[in-house]
């Protein structure tokens, strides 16, 4: 049996898959990326190999992709994490009309066409806002895990706007609420609701199409997602490791790259 | 840049423009806006002196930060045009590559480029107590009218008084339209050689007009200029006949909006070659084809002409003649994509362009991107952002082919 690998080494994570000859998905790492993207690409890719119990040398092609895709020394080729997001969509979603990702600098809604192929995209500007590290520095000044963000603002009871567009401004509006004795969870719920509106002017940019599909690691963050699917007025549905989804695609396009 | 004979007689042609402007103790010098009428000037002996031109070449030589530092230090906000800034800086500290510009003796400014401009050229006529022009050239929403190009031309007669007085010497008719005359040569050929990229595969690229801009900005109107196109597309010209392209391989034939990233020509020049991208038409270079293109045949004063070319100006018109003129740029010269370059420095030329580009799209079906740089402030620009964004662009493009 061969084997194909895909590692998407963003800003914020580095993550593999393996996948085997017949698209089965056999394992895959999710690691941060560190203050190293090239060895970060690596790691994630010994990590995900050693997960599904091969050797190296039975992966006959990779592809990379994310901010670092061309210091990926395991690569063959690189591809853009647009191609790679709506290829992992359409491969675990057929249906998929609009890819939702905001990942560690980058948000972007994407409009995936016949096969799975980029009809039209919409990214961020060159500011951070609405991204996983904006998320990550509103988390870092509520003193909450990333992680726990949905789950703090789940308890909100009151509606609270963060209006600055700029991470940095908005950070100081954080802890200007924070001073005003406003509650965690009442904040926590304002930080998700700003990447809600920021990600929503995207998405009609490029328009709602069949079924939304949402990845990239802020898509773990169910407030988020709920608040975006309020702001676009239609269901998202979150893939069940929404953090892969680039590099699955990565390693879609190994195959490809492999057969012709 | 694609290797042509003709650049080393343009780096002649300019060398000795900036030693005779930087060296004269008869001339005056008068300092002029890109899309001002550089006529009047060269038919009253006058020399111009780019402001614009200098802080795109700043630029190019990586001088620009520290120059633009000078003038934020002075309190020049982040905010204004980054070529404003730039040469406010290189005005301060005399710096850039070739030690500050000669001192004005006055300031020829006209607002078809933007309005920054005004602001721009009060602060210098303050400095050096000179007086200014205002050649006020209002926004075709609507298309060109008779009473705009009655107003435009109502100014260029006040200038010419102006030129007389100022001069001591009544301002020449006659030697004016022979300027006229050779400004058109000069602009017919630019345009001419523009449109050899029409070609597949193309002859000659944006980044390659970008460069030789500079005689058609600064001395349009002069023989030399005229001559130099001259030189230029038979060279060109030559190079389409054999089938030789400006880049190895050219797969993509794109359209560039908007000026040049000045700082990242070296790098996007070799984005583009390894991708097989040729930028193949762009909005920038073209704007100083105008004059010959605006061939209404209700319109033969070359006055009228003049007026009606000076407003004509791609970032001086509304939103549906972009719409237009950017559909049929990408149908003539056969193009897979287009590129938007929203520039932080030029307002005028960025505004609505997200709109734009998804109007073009849907006009043509071909696909567009937007990247966020700025024409000269390094220090607002990200190349893997904007690297990812043309990726995916190309990979937009060939799914499309």
């Amino acid at each position: 049996m061969r084997y194909f690998a895909g590692i998407d080494v963003g800003s914020l994570s580095a993550d593999a898959v393996i996948i085997n000859e017949d698209r089965v998905m056999i394992a895959y790492a999710i690691l941060p990326t560190g203050n190293n993207s090239r060895r970060a690409g690596t790691d994630a890719f010994d990590a995900a190999v050693a997960r599904a119990g091969i050797d190296p040398s039975q992966v006959a092609a990779v592809v990379s992709t994310g901010y670092s895709r061309d210091r990926v020394l395991q690569a063959g080729e690189s591809k853009t994490e647009i191609a790679c997001h709506a290829k992992g969509a359409y491969f675990l979603f057929p249906d998929v009309g609009t890819v939702i990702d905001i990942g560690g600098q980058d948000s972007k809604a994407i409009r995936v066409g016949p096969r799975g192929r980029v009809v039209n995209f919409a990214m961020n500007d060159k500011c951070a806002a609405g991204t996983g590290r904006f998320l990550e520095v509103m988390a870092t000044a509520l003193q909450v895990p990333l992680g726990e963000m949905d789950q703090l603002a789940a308890r909100s009871t009151e509606e609270l706007t963060i209006s600055s567009i700029c991470t940095v401004f908005a950070e100081s509006e954080v802890v200007s609420l924070i001073s005003r004795g406003k509650t965690p969870a009442d904040i926590a719920q304002a930080v998700c609701r700003a990447i809600a509106r920021r990600t929503g002017g995207l998405v009609t940019r490029v328009g709602v199409a069949d079924r939304v599909l949402m990845t990239g690691g802020v898509a773990k963050n169910r407030a988020v997602v709920a608040l975006l699917s309020e702001q676009i007025g239609h269901p998202i549905q979150v893939p069940e490791e929404p953090q892969i989804v680039g590099a699955l695609g990565a390693a879609l396009f190994a195959i490809e790259a492999r057969a012709a | 840049m694609t290797e042509l004979k003709a650049t080393e007689k343009m780096k002649e042609i300019l060398t000795n423009y900036y030693i005779e402007a930087k060296t004269t103790t008869q001339k005056p010098i008068a300092w002029i806006t890109s899309g001002a009428p550089v006529e009047f000037l060269i038919s009253s002996g006058v020399i111009p002196i780019y402001p614009e031109n200098y802080a795109a070449m700043c630029a190019a030589n990586h001088q620009s930060v520290a120059l633009m530092e000078a003038a934020e230090a002075e309190g020049f906000s982040q905010d204004i045009c980054a070529y404003a800034r730039t040469d406010f800086g290189a005005d301060l500290t005399q710096g850039g590559p070739v030690g500050g510009l000669p001192a004005p003796h006055f300031l020829l400014c006209s607002t078809n480029i933007c309005k920054t401009v005004i602001k721009w050229y009060e602060v210098v006529a303050r400095k050096y107590k000179v007086p200014l022009f205002v050649v006020d050239t209002p926004f075709l929403h609507d298309g060109l009218t008779r009473e705009l190009i009655d107003y435009t031309v109502r100014q260029f007669k006040d200038l010419e008084r102006f030129l007389g007085e100022f001069l001591g010497r009544p301002f020449d008719r006659d030697h004016f339209l022979e300027v006229l005359s050779l400004a058109r040569d000069a602009t017919d050929y630019w345009k001419k050689t523009l449109y050899l990229a029409k070609a597949r595969p193309a002859p000659i690229n944006s980044l390659d007009s970008f460069i030789h801009l500079g005689p058609i900005v600064t001395l349009r109107g002069t023989r030399e200029c005229a001559d130099y196109y001259k030189l230029l597309y038979e060279e060109i010209n030559l190079r389409g006949k054999q089938g030789i392209g400006s880049i190895p391989e050219e797969r993509y034939r794109v359209l560039w909006d908007n000026l040049p990233v000045w700082f990242k020509m070296r790098r996007l020049e070799k984005f583009f070659e390894k991708r097989k991208c040729a930028l193949v038409v762009n909005t920038y270079a073209n704007s100083w084809g105008g004059i010959s293109d605006f061939l209404d045949p209700g319109i033969t004063d070359p006055y009228d002409l003049l007026a009606a070319s000076y407003l004509n100006v791609y970032i001086n018109f509304g939103f549906e003649e972009r719409i237009k003129y950017l559909a049929k740029l990408i149908d003539e010269f056969s193009l897979t994509g287009f590129i938007m370059h929203s520039n932080r420095s030029c307002k005028p030329y960025s505004v609505g362009m997200y709109r734009l580009q998804e109007e073009v799209s849907q006009l043509t079906g071909k696909p567009g991107v937007v990247i966020e740089a700025d024409q000269n402030d390094p220090r607002v620009y990200s190349d893997a952002q904007v690297e990812t964004r043309l990726e995916a662009f190309i990979e937009a493009m060939e799914a499309c082919l």
